[in-house]
């Protein structure tokens, strides 16, 4: 404790030093035997949140009865902590897991920083026919690809139908109709209209889109936070809650956002189909058909809500390749699509899975499926991840009003040059 | 057993060296022969000098080596599994400093963390004071108040932070439920800035007193009795006893708890971090935090940054240490 003093420095020395003694075992440990029969351990690190981690690890778990010298161990690492840990874990080898289920924004920079395995050549060519154009793409970087797309979504506007109705309004389409909105269920119901997810820049992605603007121009490798579509973005949310239409929060949003949702006190939250087994758990929506799904609210020029989800993407120091290989491909074979589909009304990544009953028949995929289809493909670069870090805290500001809608994109942009470096 | 070891040193000394030693060689001979005479003390502390140098030197001399390149995790060399890349890394002397202090980001964080450190120091050292004399006099549940008073002390410190996470939660934690139950509408506690600084601070001082009245109840005990006694023959009332008795004898007891805890404040990593990560937005990032967040958060880990605002902290606290024993020295404190 004496010399807690240097413990930055310690720390980021160790964590270097971790990296100079990384996993030294020669590469070909985990080949095929000869036999052709896989074993060995995989472990595999799931970000699935409370309700959904269930289903996957008796997933995981299945995959022992197909190849029985195969022990998946399953964890599963909070969502919010994940990037963090599985950098940690990659850069010093030890205790590393074989397979990950990486956002589709870091699969770039895992890549980049050379942690990922490549995808073989018998997969890629299969996840290009067979998958979803668009979920394929996030799987890329620099012409390989490195993670095969588990789960595709994007986000929605959950609302509570019995409380519209109450309220005798319709689903708003626009913000200024979520205004109104808003203020027809405050006289009539005295519950507040939105919850805005104030404290994660994902959630600023729909208003930028919103507003006609992005966050980069990639192929001019331009930073366009701060153009006035951009400046127009932070106004619209801050403007939803000054105006009362809707409520927000600085910290543990996730939380406070499907608490507010579930037990009434919200009527309505920007939120995507993971949430939906969860909207499910709460008292409001005992009855499953009390839950509606809109689009988005559009905002002054545009509709539009990010294109995200999930990978699957082996670690290039896994001392058990192709069984991890393997147990990527059975995760996102069409049975297990299928499966997650029903359990938790997940979206497939295969482009067959959708005219399997089960899918075809899951309302939320009805709604969810063509709102994917128009979801606006985010730039695939390696700073992806890193971006939302400065964003988030701007986002944070502008909602809460400790800084003006000018000085947040001004803020970001500033702060997405200097990762950005020689970009414009 | 040394006068034998001397000797012979002095012998083998003698043979050669003396000759053209007599000019330069009277500086090593005497540092030989006094390496010679304690070579014993030498074995015993060289097990200490190694581990110490290994575990804290070694790291420490990197740190500042790296704070000194533009090292990050692209350009740092590693190997993983098959993919062997090269470390790029270059030196790139002072910039990182310049950059650093330059940066208003820098002088923000250092006001708000000497802030932070006072008002948790100064706060912790006066409640604990006040419960160290409050628990130094004889009364029935002596034993059974000490224990609650320490039981901050005794939960590992996240679970803490994080029952307070869950109490100060707007919406749907236990104290605004309270306020509203006496018709107080909801403090916004983790969700505004000042709030939020107000709230940090809170929850560092209830998991410092703990530390402070042990301490201080220790330097209580040990002033005599009878100095009291022969006060209050003299007449002295209980505040005049408290000023110059209780105050004087417990100097060197509280110097000494005012310097750890200021230190320990200043870089009081978990309690900011696990309550509002820095948040709301970056209004109670501290200087530790905001190291953190650049070497381990932001993406790609800038660790030749995180390393500069390292060894800036650490010359802060070295400054700051220098200065209060300075102070000290001047008032009589032998220490």
């Amino acid at each position: 404790m004496r010399r807690g003093i240097a413990a930055t420095a310690l720390v980021a020395t160790l964590a270097l030093a971790a990296t100079a003694c990384g996993d030294s075992d020669s590469g070909d440990s985990g080949e095929k035997k000869s036999s052709g029969e896989l074993s060995g351990t995989v472990t595999w690190w799931d970000t699935s949140n409370d309700t959904e981690k269930a289903t996957f690890k008796k997933i995981a778990e299945d995959f022992h009865a197909q190849h029985p010298k195969v022990t998946v161990k399953y964890v599963n690492v909070p969502y919010g902590d994940a990037q963090n840990k599985i950098k940690n874990a990659f850069s010093s080898g030890s205790d590393a897991p074989d397979v990950i289920r990486a956002d589709v924004g870091w699969v770039a920079d895992f890549a980049s920083l050379g942690y990922l395995d490549k995808v073989p050549d018998a997969k890629a060519k299969e996840v290009d026919s067979a998958f979803l154009k668009q979920a394929a793409a996030s799987g890329r970087y620099d012409g390989q690809m490195y993670a095969v797309p588990q789960v595709i979504d994007t986000l929605g506007l959950f609302y509570n139908k019995k409380m519209l109705k109450d309220a005798g309004v319709e689903p708003p389409k626009t913000l200024e109709e979520v205004k109104t909105a808003a203020a027809a269920i405050k006289s009539k119901t005295g519950k507040t209209g939105l919850y805005l997810r104030g404290d994660d820049s994902y959630w600023f992605l729909p208003f930028i889109y919103g507003e006609g603007g992005d966050l980069v121009d990639a192929k001019n490798k331009k930073v366009t936070v701060d153009s006035p579509a951009g400046v127009k973005a932070f106004k619209a949310a801050r403007d939803l809650v000054t105006s009362g239409a809707a409520i927000t929060n600085a910290t543990d949003g996730w939380n406070n956002m499907e608490t507010a949702f579930k037990s009434g006190k919200v009527a309505m939250m920007v939120n995507g189909p993971w949430a939906v087994a969860d909207a499910y758990a709460g008292d409001e929506f005992k009855d499953k058909a009390n839950l509606g799904i809109a689009a988005v609210p559009a905002g002054s020029a545009a509709q539009g809500a990010p294109q995200g989800g999930h990978d699957l993407a082996v670690y290039a120091g896994s001392k058990n390749r192709d069984a991890s290989h393997a147990f990527v491909d059975y995760l996102t074979s069409q049975t297990v699509q299928v499966q997650t589909t029903k359990a938790l009304s997940l979206l497939p990544t295969r482009t067959a899975a959708y005219d399997q009953p089960d899918v075809k028949s899951n309302e939320m995929v009805q709604f969810f499926k063509p709102a994917v289809d128009k979801a606006v493909e985010r730039a695939w670069i390696p700073e992806n991840g890193a971006l939302f870090e400065p964003l988030k805290l701007q986002f944070t500001k502008a909602v809460t009003g400790a800084s003006s809608p000018e000085d947040a994109a001004k803020a970001s942009a500033t702060a997405f040059h200097k990762i950005l470096k020689d970009w414009k | 057993m040394t006068v034998h070891t001397g000797q012979s040193t002095a012998k083998a000394a003698g043979e050669g060296a003396r000759g053209r030693g007599r000019a330069t060689g009277e500086r090593p001979g005497r540092l030989r022969r006094a390496l010679s005479t304690h070579w014993y003390a030498w074995t015993m502390v060289a097990p200490v000098v190694i581990v110490l140098g290994v575990i804290i030197g070694w790291p420490l001399g990197r740190g500042i080596y790296l704070s000194l390149t533009d090292a990050n995790e692209r350009n740092v060399g590693r190997t993983i599994g098959a993919n062997h890349i090269d470390a790029t890394y270059e030196f790139v002397g002072l910039d990182n400093y310049v950059d650093v202090l330059n940066d208003p980001i820098f002088v923000q964080r250092l006001v708000w963390t000497v802030v932070w450190t006072v008002c948790c120091v100064s706060t912790t050292f006066l409640l604990g004071l006040v419960l160290a004399n409050m628990l130094n006099r004889q009364f029935r549940g002596r034993a059974a108040y000490r224990m609650m008073l320490i039981l901050p002390w005794a939960v590992p410190g996240f679970v803490s932070v994080f029952a307070w996470r869950f109490l100060f939660n707007r919406d749907n934690g236990l104290l605004n439920k309270v306020l509203d139950g006496g018709g107080i509408s909801a403090v916004p506690w983790l969700d505004d800035p000042t709030w939020a600084k107000f709230s940090v601070i809170a929850v560092n001082v209830w998991l410092g007193v703990p530390f402070m009245m042990v301490a201080l109840l220790g330097g209580l005990q040990s002033i005599p009795g009878e100095l009291y006694e022969a006060a209050e023959m003299d007449g002295a009332g209980p505040w005049k006893r408290f000023l110059y008795i209780t105050v004087p004898g417990l100097r060197a007891v509280s110097s000494t708890v005012i310097l750890l805890s200021t230190i320990w404040t200043f870089n009081m990593f978990p309690v900011i971090f696990l309550l509002t990560r820095g948040g709301p937005g970056d209004s109670t990032e501290i200087l530790v935090t905001q190291a953190f967040r650049q070497a381990f958060v932001e993406s790609p880990r800038d660790f030749a940054g995180s390393a500069t605002w390292g060894v800036l902290i650490l010359a802060v606290l070295m400054i700051f240490a220098f200065v209060y024993r300075r102070s000290l020295r001047k008032q009589g404190e032998v220490w």
